[in-house]
Parts: structure tokens; C-alpha cells; sequence
């Protein structure tokens, strides 16, 4: 039996411990008219070398094409060692650090995790992980809620060049508990959102502004002004960030005269694979003294009996088991093997090291974006500083050009024309650390082809 | 024993400069923009950074490692197929948002998987999106509400848990903006049906239940609890973490139940990770089909593709950027094809099978049950307020020692209703040999009870580190390393 030890001497010695006749007897609990009938929509089944055949043949199918899509998931090298260590069974067959005793090692990398993300942004404090950069934001505005306590709207400013899946799944997590939030359009020229666009906002009971950076178009926002607007208007700050992109650019802690009071995002392109949508992590940093009103598990540094130092759960009054009805929030498990592989990933890499990958993916972004709008039929959308992304308008519909690019083995960007029609034709691109000149050359030399070959719409 | 922190290992100036990227001019950005400050991230070598955490590893206990009888959380083998097969280079390689036409073979396994979660547990429909029990559950919950307000029913807001729920469900029940009403249960461990009655009416949009419940016990009159909820207009949320106790024998579709979330990583084998990535893929009943989140894998002919708020208007929408914890439905579909059909029913066989023997070797021994006479589904709960009464030892006491003498303890303290609980899980994966051992050390440690309590107090002695401080790490927060 697949995974099932017991030889047939043991199941009869512990049916007769037991006093059962056989294990069917085990369930006269259930009402017989519940029993289940046979699971016939289940195939019968497979060894090991069987599944691993059918398995090989379907991840062949798939195959391995040239990528040049972001938008919330970036593919960077992920050094040799990371998932060798992540994948040893301590790490991944143990699970939440109850027993700190038997449970130091992921304790310990915890508070490592927490000490590295807490310096990137720049804030004091960091839980252990959320979901996803997605989650991660509808819980940073569950917080702001919480934390800002002179404010009574619930009412959130979200910039339209905010990823708009993260805008989707903000409505559908924290929509329940009647936050309301207000779309702020972006300046058609530069692709960033403006103090302008906050005027009218001005002297209201706002409880926070969402700002992205670098947002969903790749562009920088000018992070110091919005950030002071905000805070002059007695709003919370909450920053979307990237956290490559936080080895170059300023951390959030520092936008600004005092500094943001969230920080949240997607902690995939740290060591974690695009692995088709999935694992990756949400992160969340803040001041201290909002610490108490933070989601999720977070490890604190203590003693033990003899006085050695030795690493916790801690503040546990804010969590489910503990709060139920009240908590901060429902979380319970998170995301601990992917802040494995972001811990030893960061360790790798170092400070210079992501600042390297950080300018890497800056130069190799801007080359690509040289080569695609010199290809007749495309232009950029916007004019500015970006970090690794870029939208580009097409004389025709996207996707018949991705379908065609997918044929020459080339994911070509991410179509965002329905997410924003005024764009028109917009396709997102970008180019990370990954990606060669040769490359970029391969996809420009592509898509001049694809462009040529079908007429303009 | 000690590991250093990454950063005392640290040296300006060391690097593992193989893995920086060689061609990285320095970037052209707006002055204002620019970080000035060097993040503190650790400056070591390759070797530095791999010893330092494979000696990490070597401080946890882990199902790999020790017995991890950790009531309510299913820690049964994780089988290393599962991993492998998921991270094949076609999987792991592909950008979610690639074209479809892409990625088939992935779609294909998606889709089997949620028809496959659809057959075992009896629902129409299912959706992979939700990325942990806790998000299934808000799923759930958010479902119902949806369910309630598009037949205009608004005043639905209540959520009825009974008091030895997962701290999830009332904190569920809050976040999808509901009040929460608590029942009791009974001694013998079923919901006081008395109580239900009262509480329910036109203010109820659904109850969580957990079967067999956290007290490790199957509630018999199911039915007349679906009944109740179901004649006063509410729905029945099929909390999923105890599933491997009844997995094959009893589906919640059959029970009555509308919705149900599934804890992947518990059920269908997939690791837990040092507390995630889980994975809590929900199933619905014919009416909750249009509220599904998205998004979900359709078929048509014979293409895969995702479906979105374009094919289901009426869903509750997107709960994460993708589509869930792809990895994770990954290695759960290579569990499921390896246990197949046939495999199924013997998960509940066998887990069932190891709960009941050491419930009958523990009690065989003189431990007290919280709920004698009564069948154990996948997991029981030991009691032992007589040892605290007589030795003054705690439950705690017990779950410390137990890790000297190798074992991970068992949940503590949950349910929250039985005092000094052990609530232990043994699951299938288990041999005779292992659950023999665990009971011999029970015996030992209540001998070393009565003759030395104080030796448990100050229990563990074997590990890293003895019982840490917790009162004075919440007092005294450190919770971010700083450079001296």
C-alpha cells in the first residue's frame, strides 16, 4: 500500500487493541446511509515511475519559451543552493514554529527574514509573510484602518497604475468589511499619479493613499511628493513595492519628510521561481508602534531558562488562535517555504549583489525598450524614469501578436488593454537580469516579423 | 548547538560572486530617487551562506526527522514525487500570464485536480485559487454572503461556530464583515442541537462545522443539523482540516453540506513548509456555482482555459495576482494519481486505524480521555488534569518532555474546552513500531511526574535551546537583528 506501513500482522494486532473486527468498523459512527460509494470519476493508480512519465510529458508540452512578461511576477536567477536547501526535508516537512524548542532553525531564519526585510524598506518591523503581494496590500489597508484611529471613513485612494488584479483582489478581501476605495487616475503623459489628481481629496476624512512603486507601467512615481501630500493631510501612506528594486532605489521608510507607515508587496522575484502563478510570498513591514496591529506570525529574539538566546513566536495576542472573533486578521498559515528560499536567496545575492541584479534588469529593460520601438507599429507608451518595465502601444490587437510571438517560442509581455482601455492596443513588457542583448535582438527581430507579416488592424 | 545570526557571519568586502549578474552598469536614476543607504543584507561567501543554513535545518524537528503527531494538522509523509514532478523545468519556468495555449499540459492537471476534489468530497464545482485554509474559508464565507444578497436577502450577517472551532473560523466570519454566534457541545462531544435552534432564524447565513469535529469525534445527527440550517434559510460551511478522517468513506456533498474548503497540504499529502504555502481549494453545491472565485479551468472541446469574471459575473472575485499556489495543486495532483481510487479510502483506513490504536494503548496505560466511549476519527484528545491535580505537572510540561524523548509534541491547549488537552494526530503514514514508542514514552514521563515533577518543569534539557521566555519577548520586542 502506497505510504501505508502496516503489514498485515500489525492490522491485526491493533484491531484487536482496538476491539474492532476490521477497520471498516473503525467508522460505525457515521450513519450508514452516508456511506460513500465507490469514487469512480478517480482514475485507478499510478506508480512512481508512471506519474513521473506523465508529468515529464506535460511539462515537455508546455516547453520553455523566451519570457519578457512582469507584471507581478519577475524571472530572475535563483542561485543552485536555494532550493537545495529549501527543499531538505527539516525545512520542508516541518510546519508552524509551535514548539520554538524543536523549531530554531525556521525560527532563526524567520528573524533573519524579518531583519532583512525590515532594512530593505527601510521600516522597524516585519511579520513573517502574508499570501501574496495581492493579499498582502488588501491586508495593509485592513491595517491602516485599525492603526489610524482619527479617521472614521474607511476610505482608501488607490492609484489607477496600481496593478489591477492587486485593485481586484483588495475589493473582494477587504470589500466584506466596507472599506471604500477611490480610483485616482494616472497622468496620460508620464504613466504616474500626480499630487493634481489628490486636490480634490484635500481638507476630506481620508484613511489612507496607496502608492506604487515602481507602479503596474514599470514607471517611478515621484514618491517623496505624494508621500509628504498625504501625511499633511493626516492620511496613512501605504507602499506597493518591488523588492529587487529596493536595492537601488529609495526605501519607502525614507519617502518623503517622515517616511511611509506600510510597506507591503510581492516577495517572488527574491529566490522564488515564476512556477506558473504560484507559491510566492506577501511581505509587510511598518513603524513600531504600529506593530500590534500587524497580520500574520511574527518571531521575536528572547531567552531561555539558562539565559541563552533563543527565537519565538511572538506578540500572539493579535492572531486568530488566540483572538478568534477579534484578530487582526484569519491568517494562519503563510508562506514559510518561500521566505526560506527568499532568506538564503538575499543571503547569496548580498547588498551588492541585488544592487547588481537591481541595474542589471534597469539596463537590460531600457535596450529592450530601444529595440521594440524601433519595430514599425510600436511606440511607448510613456515618457519618464521606469525600473524594468515598459508599456507599449501596438497599431493592432495584442493578443493575435502574443499568439504569434508564442508560435516563434517567444512570451512576448502581458496584454493590458482590457485593464485599460484608453491605452488602446497596450502591451507590458520587461526585461530582467535573465535576458541576454542576443535575446532582446531574438524578440525584436521576432515581433518586426510578426508585425510585417499580418496587415494592421 | 548555536548558530549564529547570517550577519555576525558577515564581512564587508565577501561576497558569492558568482551569482551576481556580470554585465550591470551602474543605473542612470533621478537623484531623488536613488537609495543612498546599504540595505543590511549579509556580506558572506557561497559556503558561508549554505552551511549556516543547513545548520538551521538541523535544529527542527520535521515529519522527515521525528514522529509530528500535531493534532488538527495532518502531518503525514510528504512523498518526494510530489516535489520533484512539480518542479519540472515546464512548470516552474512558465510566467502565469503566458498565452493558454502555452500551457495545456498544466491546465490538464488543474483541471483533473479540481474534478478529482469534486468527486471525493461530493460538490459541483470547486476552485483552486485560495492559497491556505484560512483564504478557503473567506472563500466560504464570502460565497454565502453573496449567495444570501443576490436573492436579496440582506439581513443574513450571522455566522453560527460552535465553541471548539479553529480560531480561523470566528476570525473568518469577521473578515467577510459577519458577527459570529458560539454554541456548546455537548459532554459526549456532539453540537447541542437545543442550542442550534435557538440560535438560528432570519439573521442566519450559515454555520462552520468541522466532521468529525476538533474534539476529534464524528457528529452523528448531521443530518438533523443541516436540516435546522437549512429550514431557518442558512447554508452549512464544511470546514476541511479534519477531511483525512473520513476521505472515501463520507463525502460532505452527502451530508448536506453547501460548501467546503480542503486543507491540500493537510489531506493531499503537500508540505507544510515551516508554516505554508498551504492550500485551501474550495467546492461548492449547484447554488453556489455562480459565486465561485476566480479564476477557475474550464474545458471546451478539448482546450483548457481559464475562466474569469467574464464566465462567472456573479463570483466574489480575485483572491490572489494569479491563480493560488500553483506548486502546491501541482504536488497534490501527483498524490492523488498515486493513490488513485483505489488509495483513497485507505488514507481515512489507516489514520483512523493508528488514532484509535494508541487512543486504546494510551487508555490501556491509565491516560484519560476527554471523550471515552466515543469512536477516534483521525485524532483524540488525552486529558490530563489528573496528572496536573496530582503532580502539578501541565499539558505543556508533558509536550516539552515529549521532545527529549524525540517525539514532536501534540497540539496543546487546543480545544480550547478540554483543560490540559493533548490533541494527537498520529495520520496513516505512521507504523505500529513508531505509535509503540510514543505511548512507552507517555508512560515514562508520567513515572517521571510523580517521582520528580520539577524535572518536567523544566523540561526540554536535549535541544538547541531550553523553554524560552516568551512573556519577556513580547515585553521586551526584538524582532529585527541591529548591528552593534
Amino acid at each position: 500500500m502506497p505510504f501505508i506501513p502496516h503489514t498485515a500482522d500489525d492490522i491485526r494486532e491493533m484491531l484487536a487493541a482496538v476491539g474492532a473486527p476490521d477497520t471498516n468498523a473503525l467508522f460505525d459512527e457515521i450513519p450508514a446511509e452516508l456511506r460513500s460509494r465507490a469514487l469512480e470519476a478517480i482514475p485507478p493508480a499510478l506508480s512512481e515511475m508512471e506519474i513521473g512519465r506523465l508529468m515529464s510529458e506535460r511539462a515537455a508540452a508546455d516547453g520553455q519559451r523566451l519570457n519578457f512578461i512582469g507584471a507581478g511576477a519577475y524571472e530572475h536567477h535563483v542561485p543552485a543552493a536555494v532550493w537545495a536547501i529549501v527543499t531538505r526535508g527539516e525545512f520542508y516537512s516541518a510546519y508552524t514554529p509551535y514548539q520554538a524548542e524543536a523549531s530554531q532553525g525556521t525560527l532563526q531564519l524567520l528573524y533573519e527574514f524579518q531583519s532583512m526585510m525590515a532594512s530593505l524598506t527601510g521600516m522597524a518591523a516585519s511579520n513573517a509573510s502574508l499570501y501574496d503581494g495581492a493579499t498582502a496590500l488588501a491586508e495593509a489597508c485592513l491595517m491602516a484602518v485599525r492603526a489610524h484611529r482619527k479617521s472614521k471613513s474607511q476610505r482608501i485612494l488607490v492609484p489607477a497604475a496600481v496593478n489591477p488584479d492587486y485593485r481586484d483582489v483588495l475589493q473582494a478581501v477587504a470589500g466584506g468589511q466596507h472599506l471604500a476605495f477611490d480610483l485616482l487616475p494616472y497622468d496620460p503623459r508620464g504613466g504616474v499619479t500626480t499630487t493634481a489628481s489628490l486636490e480634490q481629496y484635500r481638507g476630506q476624512d481620508v484613511t489612507a493613499l496607496v502608492i506604487q512603486q515602481p507602479n503596474f507601467f514599470g514607471m517611478l512615481e515621484d514618491v517623496d511628493a505624494l508621500t509628504d501630500w498625504a501625511h499633511e493631510q493626516g492620511m496613512l501612506v501605504i507602499a506597493v513595492v518591488n523588492p529587487t528594486s529596493l536595492a537601488v532605489l529609495k526605501p519607502p521608510g525614507e519617502w518623503g519628510a517622515k517616511g511611509v507607515d506600510i510597506v507591503c508587496g510581492e516577495g517572488q522575484p527574491l529566490g522564488v521561481p515564476l512556477s506558473s502563478g504560484g507559491p510566492y510570498f506577501g511581505f509587510m513591514t511598518t513603524r513600531l508602534e504600529h506593530v500590534r496591529q500587524m497580520p500574520g506570525r511574527i518571531v521575536g529574539r528572547t531567552v531561555d531558562l539558562d539565559g541563552k538566546p533563543g527565537f519565538t513566536l511572538t506578540l500572539q495576542a493579535r492572531e486568530q488562535h488566540i483572538r478568534r472573533s477579534k484578530a487582526t486578521s484569519n491568517i494562519c498559515t503563510n508562506q514559510g517555504l518561500l521566505v526560506t528560499a527568499a532568506t538564503i536567496y538575499m543571503s547569496l545575492v548580498g547588498p551588492h549583489g541585488l544592487a547588481r541584479v537591481a541595474s542589471a534588469c534597469l539596463q537590460r529593460t531600457a535596450e529592450l525598450v530601444a529595440a521594440l520601438a524601433a519595430v514599425p507599429g510600436v511606440r511607448v507608451a510613456f515618457e519618464g524614469a521606469r525600473f524594468h518595465e515598459a508599456v507599449l502601444l501596438l497599431d493592432r490587437p495584442v493578443r493575435g501578436v502574443l499568439e504569434a510571438l508564442a508560435a516563434r517560442g517567444i512570451v512576448g509581455g502581458a496584454d493590458i488593454s482590457r485593464d485599460y482601455p484608453s491605452l488602446g492596443n497596450a502591451l507590458l513588457v520587461c526585461a530582467t537580469e535573465t535576458r541576454t542583448q542576443e535575446d532582446i535582438a531574438t524578440y525584436a527581430r521576432a515581433l518586426a516579423d510578426v508585425m510585417q507579416g499580418a496587415a494592421a488592424a | 548547538m548555536r548558530e549564529q545570526l547570517i550577519f555576525e557571519h558577515s564581512r564587508p568586502g565577501r561576497s558569492a560572486e558568482a551569482q551576481y549578474p556580470l554585465d550591470a552598469p551602474a543605473p542612470s536614476l533621478p537623484e531623488h530617487l536613488r537609495r543612498r543607504s546599504t540595505p543590511l543584507l549579509p556580506e558572506v561567501s557561497e559556503l558561508q551562506a549554505v552551511r549556516h543554513f543547513t545548520r538551521l535545518s538541523q535544529l527542527n524537528f520535521s515529519i522527515d526527522t521525528h514522529f509530528y503527531p500535531l493534532g488538527s494538522c495532518t502531518m503525514k509523509y510528504n512523498p518526494r514525487a510530489c516535489n520533484q514532478y512539480a518542479l519540472l523545468p515546464g512548470f516552474l519556468g512558465r510566467h502565469p500570464l503566458a498565452p493558454e495555449s502555452t500551457g495545456q499540459g498544466i491546465l490538464k492537471c488543474l483541471y483533473e485536480l479540481q474534478e478529482m476534489l469534486k468527486e471525493v468530497t461530493g460538490m459541483r464545482g470547486v476552485s483552486l485559487t485560495p492559497m491556505a485554509g484560512a483564504q478557503g474559508e473567506f472563500a466560504g464565507v464570502a460565497m454565502i454572503r453573496a449567495y444570501h444578497k443576490a436573492r436579496g436577502d440582506l439581513a443574513r450577517t450571522e455566522i453560527i461556530v460552535p465553541d471548539a472551532a479553529h480560531g480561523t473560523n470566528p476570525a473568518t466570519a469577521t473578515m467577510c464583515g459577519c458577527t459570529v454566534k458560539e454554541i456548546p457541545s455537548l459532554p459526549n462531544g456532539d453540537i447541542d442541537l437545543d442550542a442550534l435552534r435557538a440560535v438560528v432564524g432570519p439573521q442566519t447565513a450559515g454555520i462552520m462545522l468541522t466532521n468529525p469535529s476538533t474534539l476529534g469525534v464524528f457528529e452523528r445527527r448531521i443530518h438533523a443539523v443541516a436540516e435546522i440550517v437549512h429550514e431557518a434559510g442558512g447554508l452549512l460551511y464544511y470546514d476541511g482540516a479534519n477531511l483525512n478522517a473520513i476521505l472515501g468513506k463520507v463525502r460532505p456533498g452527502d451530508m448536506g453540506f453547501d460548501v467546503i474548503h480542503m486543507n491540500l497540504h493537510k489531506t493531499f499529502s503537500t508540505p507544510h513548509g515551516g508554516g505554508g504555502p498551504g492550500s485551501g481549494a474550495v467546492g461548492v453545491s449547484e447554488r453556489l456555482l455562480p459565486f465561485l472565485p476566480v479564476p477557475v479551468v474550464g474545458l471546451e472541446g478539448r482546450t483548457y482555459r481559464w475562466l474569469d469574471e467574464r464566465d462567472l459575473p456573479q463570483t466574489i472575485g480575485r483572491l490572489s495576482a494569479f491563480m493560488g499556489n500553483t506548486g502546491v495543486l501541482l504536488r497534490a495532483y501527483v498524490y492523488m494519481r498515486m493513490l488513485g481510487r483505489e488509495g483513497m479510502h485507505r488514507v481515512s483506513e489507516f489514520a483512523t486505524l493508528n488514532a484509535n490504536y494508541l487512543m486504546a494503548k494510551l487508555t490501556e496505560a491509565g491516560f484519560e480521555l476527554a471523550y471515552p466511549g466515543r469512536r477516534a476519527g483521525h485524532e483524540f484528545i488525552v486529558t490530563l488534569r489528573r496528572e496536573a491535580r496530582d503532580y502539578g505537572t501541565t499539558a505543556m510540561d508533558f509536550a516539552k518532555r515529549l521532545l527529549d524523548y524525540g517525539f514532536h509534541a501534540p497540539t496543546t491547549y487546543f480545544p480550547l474546552l478540554v483543560p490540559e488537552c493533548l490533541l494527537i494526530e498520529p495520520t496513516e503514514t505512521e507504523s505500529k513500531e513508531e505509535l509503540d514508542a510514543f505511548v512507552a514514552a507517555m508512560i515514562a514521563i508520567r513515572e517521571e511526574a510523580q517521582a520528580d515533577p520539577a524535572k518536567l518543569k523544566g523540561a526540554p534539557y536535549t535541544l538547541p535551546v531550553r523553554r524560552l521566555d516568551d512573556v519577556r519577548a513580547a515585553k521586551q520586542l526584538d524582532i529585527a537583528y541591529r548591528p552593534a
